[in-house]
């Protein structure tokens, strides 16, 4: 006979087994962020302000359920983080107008309020790591997570330039090696990391904002469902008495 | 015996299952009914909104919306605002001190208003929310000293939008939140009155 | 007089007897609850009507609260499911209730349909039962592929292509009735509408009078048990089954308890892992349509993959569209495919016991392929599974009507 369990934990196998990120090609390095670090992500939020809203919208977000999410006043909000918006209603829009940007770089950047999660952190964590030197890019810098990118390496004054190093594999063909640093930049290669990192965490946060206050109503209803199973198992049994 | 205390103890875990079933069905109701307030983008539509008032002649009114309603901002005369004592002393005003009307608390005053020269109202009839024609001439009838006319039932209002005894709108027009932020600028939906 | 009396007088008995004069309240709880018995052995394969119910009304009530903020137009789709995310208050929990629901459905539903086949509940008397849940099942599968379109994400747009591009395969009129369903020469706002419209009404309401069918054939015949033995072959003085418990308040009381455990999985899907590790939520799916590229990876959700692994398994348009139709219909003939006089698989030979169990690991590997990229081992994998689950349904009249069983008690077996 067929036991339940057996075909109940068989289906959970199956449900639970490895994500399925459409990331192909290079090993993704994780991006340990943690997105319960309020700190990391006010970090986040000013470096993502600085060096990505100018071409990047995020326009399902809020200054002001950002300020709540980092616990930040509005005032601070609006010092700190809104460069073109006036109101802390408004959402994240970029500066350059969408026009612009799609002559200049070829396609309008992307809107990057679910990026984190529609490609994964450990995708945009090593897309930022990921820039190296390519004379024949017309930007100069081809990136090893996603070939052929129309984007620049806007960070470069942070991290500096590096280089590829590829091995000729038969069969295979090329495949990534390493980097080499070609120059470096104002952050040192830690500082660096860590700046990718806190970006990184915020756009997880930016993604599903609803994140902490979902996990942590979670644990309620959890807790009030135990008691109302308790309950109701007792009554099941005092009825069932009656039944030989 | 043994089958009382069974009765009992039944009864009793029927009862705290249902209390506590209920208890659970009428939390899951909130989020359900939380769901129907204004969202974030309603709120966002709905922010306060500013109204230049340099351009506003004397004697002349000007429509904004806010939140979707209509608001009227009228910059009254020296005259105008005389004719507000005759309304008053000839008793035809159902509520002439705003005791049951409806605005801020800085407006509870002889104009309803933040300062007496400009009146922010409402331009939606106490009754059943139609849109009150402003006309603010003198007459033809003995006891109409300009004020507002409601097209929909006949209700009357006069320049500080009191209403008029013996017509169908119970209350005074209501009076939005707004500010002075400066001299000549309002921002209506923002509490405290004059700057 | 007195009879003119009696019926215009005041009514004696009080509001509820002026509610049975007009309408059979308390007779219809009396047939369907207090004094309707089903077989006090239920084990928990018998909860998954139930928790489809309970699903059901989740779905519903959600269903109702999303679409008072949903927008059904290719401009403003995405970007309304965000909004329900984030600016409508609690919209989120709504949303999440609702994607958890639909692949709780899935799972509720398949078991429910695998405790018939465990217990030989499609058998004679219940066939009817067994083809409107069949019936069911294929207004779920709809209701569910119309609802996939509406976030109108990558995986939204692309999945929909694909399947409706199925239709395509129909010689003579394939090209024509795809044009029919999309409305348009390619998915657009146009098929989103219609979609729409289909989820939210016209599907809805089928998959309502449908069930309400399920249960009003259901109980006109009784309920099955794990013995598969008809209770009501043996029945007290009091014509009360010796083997059946009223369903209230004996299953009611228990049906809670399971109901309550199911919340529990349920919640904690829904807190602490809502996309499921992209498979009740797909990742592409967080990206607008964009209908100049393809993802990478393109997959079914997780409750169509068995079919479309079978689909994939196939070289040729035609056949893979006809074969994975036949998948979904073969289960409908069941009642007279299975020739075996014994439901219950407790008293069933070795050969069907093997069967069912080749049956199930087979779906479950389908599933799992149906995932996987369409290359190398894996199409060859599907091959082998798929030919295993048409076996399954086209040997039985074979094997079942050889299959030695065991003797079938007159009493259900229950431990008290």
């Amino acid at each position: 006979m067929v036991k339940a369990g057996t075909f109940i934990a068989a289906l959970a196998a199956l449900i639970f087994s490895a994500p399925v990120f459409a990331a192909a090609g290079a090993k993704l390095e994780p991006a340990g962020n943690d997105v319960d670090n309020i700190v990391s992500l006010q970090r986040g939020a000013r470096n993502f302000m600085n060096y990505c809203s100018g071409c990047h919208s995020a326009r399902y977000v809020r200054f002001n359920s950002v300020a709540k999410g980092l616990g930040l006043s509005e005032d601070q909000v609006i010092e700190n983080l809104m460069f073109n918006a006036e109101k802390t209603f408004e959402t994240i829009l970029a500066s350059m107008p969408a026009a612009d940007s799609a002559r200049w770089f070829g396609r309008t950047p992307p809107d990057l309020s679910l990026m984190a999660r529609a490609r994964g952190t450990d995708y945009i964590y090593n897309y930022l790591k990921g820039f190296y030197l390519d004379p024949e890019s017309p930007t100069g810098v081809d990136n090893i997570v996603l070939a052929g990118t129309s984007m620049p390496h806007v960070l470069w004054e942070l991290q500096g330039f590096q280089k590829a190093v590829f091995d000729e594999i038969p069969k295979q063909g090329r495949v990534f090696e390493h980097f080499e640093p070609f120059s470096t930049g104002s952050l040192s290669a830690e500082e660096y990391d860590s700046f990718v990192r806190d970006t990184v965490n915020f756009m997880e946060y930016v993604a599903e904002p609803v994140r902490s206050t979902r996990r942590k109503l979670g644990v309620w209803v959890l807790m009030y469902l135990t008691v109302f199973l308790v309950v109701a198992s007792m009554l099941k049994k005092q009825i069932w008495k009656d039944v030989s | 015996m043994t089958d009382d205390v069974d009765r009992n103890r039944r009864h009793f875990l029927t009862l705290a299952t249902a209390v506590t079933g209920g208890a659970g069905i009428a939390l899951a109701a909130i989020p359900f009914l939380s769901s129907l307030k204004p969202s974030a983008r309603a709120q966002a539509l709905g922010a306060p909104v500013e109204v230049p008032l340099a351009s506003l002649e004397p004697g002349e009114m000007i429509r904004v919306e806010w939140r979707g309603r209509l608001v009227f901002v009228v910059r009254r005369t020296e005259e105008m605002l005389g004719r507000l004592e005759q309304t008053k002393s000839h008793d035809l005003l159902r509520d002439p001190d705003s005791k049951v009307s409806e605005q801020p608390e800085f407006a509870v005053n002889g104009y309803r208003s933040a300062k007496p020269e400009y009146l922010v109202i409402e331009g939606s009839c106490t009754h059943l929310g139609c849109a009150p024609l402003p006309q603010f001439q003198v007459g033809p009838s003995d006891d109409w000293y300009g004020g507002f006319f409601c097209p929909c039932h006949g209700s009357k209002f006069d320049l500080a939008g009191r209403v008029y005894k013996g017509v169908p709108a119970p209350t005074n027009l209501r009076v939005p939140p707004y500010r002075f932020i400066k001299d000549d600028v309002i921002m209506i939906g923002a509490e405290m009155g004059a700057a | 007089m007195a009879r003119i009396e009696s019926e215009i007088g005041t009514p004696k008995g009080g509001f509820m007897k002026w509610i049975d004069d007009r309408f059979p309240f308390t007779e219809t709880m009396k047939a369907h609850a207090t004094e309707y018995y089903a077989s006090k052995n239920f084990n928990i394969w018998y909860i998954f009507g139930v928790l489809a119910t309970v699903v059901l009304v989740i779905q519903l009530v959600t269903g109702i609260f999303l679409t008072m903020n949903y927008k059904p137009s290719s401009a403003e789709a995405f970007a309304s499911v965000e909004y329900i995310m984030r600016d409508v208050e609690w919209g989120w929990l709504i949303r999440y209730m609702h994607s958890t629901g639909a692949s709780f459905f899935f799972i509720i539903v398949y078991l429910h349909m695998f405790r018939a086949m465990l217990y030989g509940s499609y058998k004679k008397p219940r066939e009817l039962i067994w083809i409107i849940g069949m019936l069911i099942f294929f207004v779920l599968m709809a209701e569910a592929f119309a609802g996939y379109l509406l976030p109108w994400g990558q995986m939204s747009y692309w999945g929909a292509q694909v399947i409706i591009s199925l239709f395509g395969a129909i010689p003579f009129v394939g090209e024509t009735l795809v044009e029919y369903i999309r409305g348009d020469y390619s998915i657009s706002d146009i098929t989103l509408n219609r979609f729409f419209a289909l989820h939210v009404v016209a599907l809805p309401l089928a998959l309502i009078a449908l069930v309400f069918v399920h249960i009003v054939a259901l109980h006109h015949v009784g309920s099955n048990n794990p013995d598969g033995i008809e209770i009501k072959y043996h029945k007290g003085p009091d014509g009360i089954p010796f083997d059946g418990v009223a369903f209230h308040p004996y299953h009611t009381s228990k049906d809670l308890v399971y109901i309550i455990a199911f919340l529990m999985v349920f919640s904690f899907v829904m807190f602490f892992a809502p996309e499921m590790g992209g498979y009740f939520l797909e990742h592409a799916n967080f990206e607008p349509a964009n209908t100049m590229a393809t993802p990478e990876h393109i997959a079914p959700v997780w409750y169509f993959t068995p079919f479309y692994a079978i689909l994939r398994a196939v070289p040729n348009k035609l056949w893979g569209a006809i074969l994975m139709a036949g998948a979904v219909l073969l289960p409908l003939f069941l009642p007279w495919l299975d020739r075996c006089r014994v439901k219950s698989i407790r008293y069933r030979g070795w050969i069907y016991k093997s069967a069912l169990g080749i049956f199930a690991i087979s779906f479950l590997v389908l599933g799992w392929l149906g995932v996987q990229p369409a290359e190398g081992k894996y199409v060859l994998m599907a091959r082998i599974f798929s030919v295993l689950y048409f076996g399954f349904f086209l040997l039985m009249p074979y094997y079942t009507a050889i299959d030695k069983t065991k003797p079938v008690p007159d009493r259900v077996v229950y431990h008290g």
